[in-house]
């Protein structure tokens, strides 16, 4: 497979390219809360993203992790407490990119959609279709660049979204189950992805039920439960001595009820 | 009726004898109405996306209005034209009145608001789906429109074909504004109109099987494009 | 792809607009503001392609009810007004919206009905009888109440008969309000008495059950009358053109070229210029 023979020098080149974008980094949650329908499904969540770091965020489900996802992302505003990205009140332009787990592609061809994003990004109209391409490539999608992006695989749809988001040569990227449902080979291409964003010095924020894919991608853990954070630490530390009693079923596999 | 079979072979023969006033008349009716469709969706489809993906106070009464005036009287849209390009009214001194653009211009007020109200009613299921990934991508709401329409082309085909079915169906609007002068303004309808007031039933009638034939054809000819295009875009 | 689709759009609207024959004065045109049943009548398709074979002049004829025309002729949409309601034209000249009336033509009135005359209309004599005896009978008559020309002479007539259906309407009494053949398809179709001028009624494809069974009344006399419309109040009124339509009608050309529209060998309108116009000095 393409993706796997990545070109370093194209990587290394990107972030060469990439310009001094104002940082966004460290995110720093402090006694966030936030309310759905007067219900508050995240309460008093703090939260600290470190540059150049993989930072898992785990729970059981409702945990609050998606949201929290939204919150860094800045689609949406915390009811209480404070968020700010590095010394802004909001994350500067394009420096945060967010993949959802059921990424929404537009009903255009492979190609289209990034060059779409491109073009959301400002990126200069005249290298957006090289641009385009070499994001294609590193997806492993280069062949398919004029397909319908909606008739791809689930495990190519999630690619795609993947470089998509990409495009925007974050400095943060949140990822919301990316491999969900994904076969174990395409599991791999993405985690692939992932690794190379984070060898390029991209922060990555992942959410995911997979303990294995904490191990092998994650620098440090978070765990939710009931909208806060009961731990936060390296993931060695997590997995080794989890100081909570919720985090060690967690681990073990029982169910957190 | 005794109408309907001498109306079949008056079609036919019309047809076949490609009688040049008919052509005329077909070229000038596709002209009006093809015009009209296509300003009206310029129009049209922008303003019901603004709609869609805009949140403001009063914004249920606007859908509200542009429903109603989907059905808006061909009558009414013409008398209201008539008042307006004619030679006495505020537009008078373009001297537009019984012209084929007075036609275009009352056809673009009948039609517009249904493609604005039907566009408004695609493009906001598809906005509900989009919302999240444009504001991802902290996209502008301009270009937020542009996106939907495009993505939206071949739901919005099929608005269109509904306005154009509207434009040259109606006869009301044309009759005014038109006149019905012969090798002028004379179009389908008011030909077929005319025919019935002269008591030329199967000649009106005829008409009418070429009217709905072409308009046939037109729907045919846009489905085959839209379908090709849809497979190649595949959604 | 988008762009190129957009301007091709774009394109196909301006290009589809400016093909139109809009206002485009290539060839000099009036208009003539007209009533339904002359075109009905088709002697529009026959006199005017030697007028403007003669002079070059297209003729733009708007059919509509003599109501309609005149107000559209107050409006300035029209260049020639060409009617047959000579109180009304009268009254549109004396309001100094037209120039001066000619007498061009005339036809006759003429009553149709079923061929098994319910209402014995054919045994009547004289055109208030006539009414009388449909009335009486309460058989179903047609009428325009349009505010045409032959809608207000058979109110004039219902009138002079000392009648009054309006009480009637919606029962025997059918205001359509609608042209001429639109309510002798009515009349067609329900078996109804109507009023109609000769030419259209001779023309009338769809006559159905219908016949003529009153007619030759002197009453029932239908003069057509011939008007430019005053440039003075519409300065954009073409009158040197519209003139010269006026004056062709007027003269032996046009006065013949009415005669010889036929049908049956029988002529449809009977042209009777009293004078050719006489042009003021200057």
């Amino acid at each position: 497979m393409n993706f796997m023979a990545l070109d370093q020098s194209a990587v290394i080149g990107q972030a060469d390219k990439m310009k001094p974008a104002p940082r966004a980094l460290p995110v720093r949650l402090s006694g966030v809360a936030y309310d759905v329908g007067g219900l508050r499904l995240i309460d008093g969540l703090g939260l600290t993203v470190a540059p150049r770091r993989r930072l898992a965020l785990i729970g059981p489900n409702g945990a609050g992790k998606s949201l929290t996802l939204r919150l860094v992302q800045g689609l949406i505003r915390p009811t209480a407490g404070e968020i700010c990205w590095g010394e802004h009140a909001a994350p500067p332009a394009h420096s945060v990119a967010l993949v959802f787990q059921r990424p929404t592609l537009l009903r255009r061809s492979v190609l289209a959609n990034i060059r779409h994003a491109l073009a959301a990004y400002g990126a200069p109209r005249a290298g957006r279709e090289d641009a385009a391409m070499e994001l294609l490539e590193m997806a492993g999608l280069a062949d398919l660049a004029d397909r319908p992006a909606r008739r791809l695989s689930g495990g190519e749809q999630q690619r795609l979204a993947l470089v998509r988001a990409l495009a925007a040569e974050p400095e943060l990227l949140l990822l919301d189950e990316p491999t969900a449902s994904l076969d174990p080979q395409a599991t791999q291409a993405i985690e692939m992805l992932i690794e190379a964003a984070a060898a390029r010095g991209t922060s990555v924020v992942l959410v995911t039920h997979d303990l294995g894919q904490v191990r092998r991608l994650a620098d440090d853990v978070a765990f939710l439960h009931r909208g806060r954070v009961l731990e936060h630490g390296t993931a060695d530390e997590f997995f080794d001595e989890p100081q909570t009693q919720e985090a060690a079923d967690f681990v073990a596999g029982r169910l957190l009820l | 009726m005794a109408e309907s079979p001498s109306a079949l072979s008056e079609a036919f023969q019309l047809l076949i004898s490609a009688d040049p006033a008919l052509t005329e008349i077909v070229l000038l009716s596709l002209q009006v109405s093809l015009t009209a469709t296509l300003i009206a969706f310029a129009l049209g489809a922008p303003l019901g996306a603004l709609i869609a993906v805009s949140r403001f106070p009063g914004r249920g009464a606007v859908i509200a209005v542009l429903n109603a005036l989907m059905g808006l009287p061909p009558v009414v849209v013409g008398l209201t034209v008539y008042i307006l390009v004619s030679n006495a009214g505020a537009l008078g001194p373009l001297r537009l009145i019984y012209t084929p653009t007075a036609m275009v211009i009352a056809q673009v007020l009948l039609v517009a608001p249904l493609i604005a109200a039907l566009s408004r009613l695609t493009i906001e299921d598809m906005h509900e789906e989009y919302d999240e990934l444009f504001r991802t991508l902290r996209l502008t709401r301009f270009a937020a429109i542009g996106t939907l329409l495009w993505d939206a082309r071949f739901s919005l085909a099929t608005v269109a074909l509904a306005g154009f079915g509207r434009a040259i169906a109606e006869v009301g609007a044309v009759l005014i504004v038109g006149g019905n002068i012969a090798h002028v303004t004379r179009v389908m309808t008011t030909a077929i109109a005319l025919e019935t007031s002269k008591g030329e039933l199967s000649m009106a009638l005829g008409l009418g099987i070429i009217l709905i034939a072409i308009s046939v054809a037109v729907n045919a000819a846009v489905g085959v494009a839209r379908a090709s295009g849809r497979r190649m875009a595949a959604i | 792809m988008k762009s190129i689709l957009r301007s091709a759009l774009l394109a196909t609207a301006l290009l589809g607009l400016s093909a139109l024959p809009a206002t485009a004065e290539d060839k000099p045109f009036i208009i003539v503001q007209s009533t339904t049943s002359t075109q009905n009548s088709g002697l529009y398709d026959h006199i005017l392609p030697i007028f403007t074979e003669a002079t070059g002049i297209e003729v733009r004829v708007v059919a509509v009810g003599t109501g309609q025309a005149l107000k559209n002729a107050q409006n300035g949409d029209g260049d020639v007004l060409l009617v047959h309601a000579k109180p009304a034209e009268e009254k549109f000249v004396a309001d100094g919206w037209g120039v001066e009336r000619f007498d061009v033509m005339y036809n006759d009135f003429v009553i149709v009905g079923p061929k098994d005359d319910p209402a014995k209309v054919k045994e009547t004599v004289g055109i208030g009888p006539a009414l009388a005896a449909i009335m009486n009978a309460t058989a179903p008559f047609a009428s325009r109440g349009d505010d045409s020309g032959t809608h207000k002479k058979e109110v004039a007539l219902w009138k002079t008969a000392g009648l009054d259906p309006s009480g009637a309407s919606g029962t025997w009494y059918r205001e359509t309000g609608s042209g001429m053949g639109a309510t002798l398809n009515v009349a067609a179709g329900m078996g109804a008495y109507a009023l109609t001028d000769r030419a259209t009624w001779l023309k009338f494809a769809n006559k159905g059950d219908l016949e003529i069974v009153y007619e030759g009344d002197p009453a029932l006399f239908n003069q057509y009358g011939v008007i430019l419309v005053n440039p003075e109040r519409h300065s954009h009124v073409k009158a040197v053109e519209a003139q010269a339509f006026i004056d062709w009608l007027l003269s032996e050309a046009g006065q013949s070229a009415i005669a010889s529209y036929t049908r049956n060998g029988s002529p449809l309108f009977t042209p009777n210029a009293t004078s050719t116009r006489i042009k003021p000095a200057g």
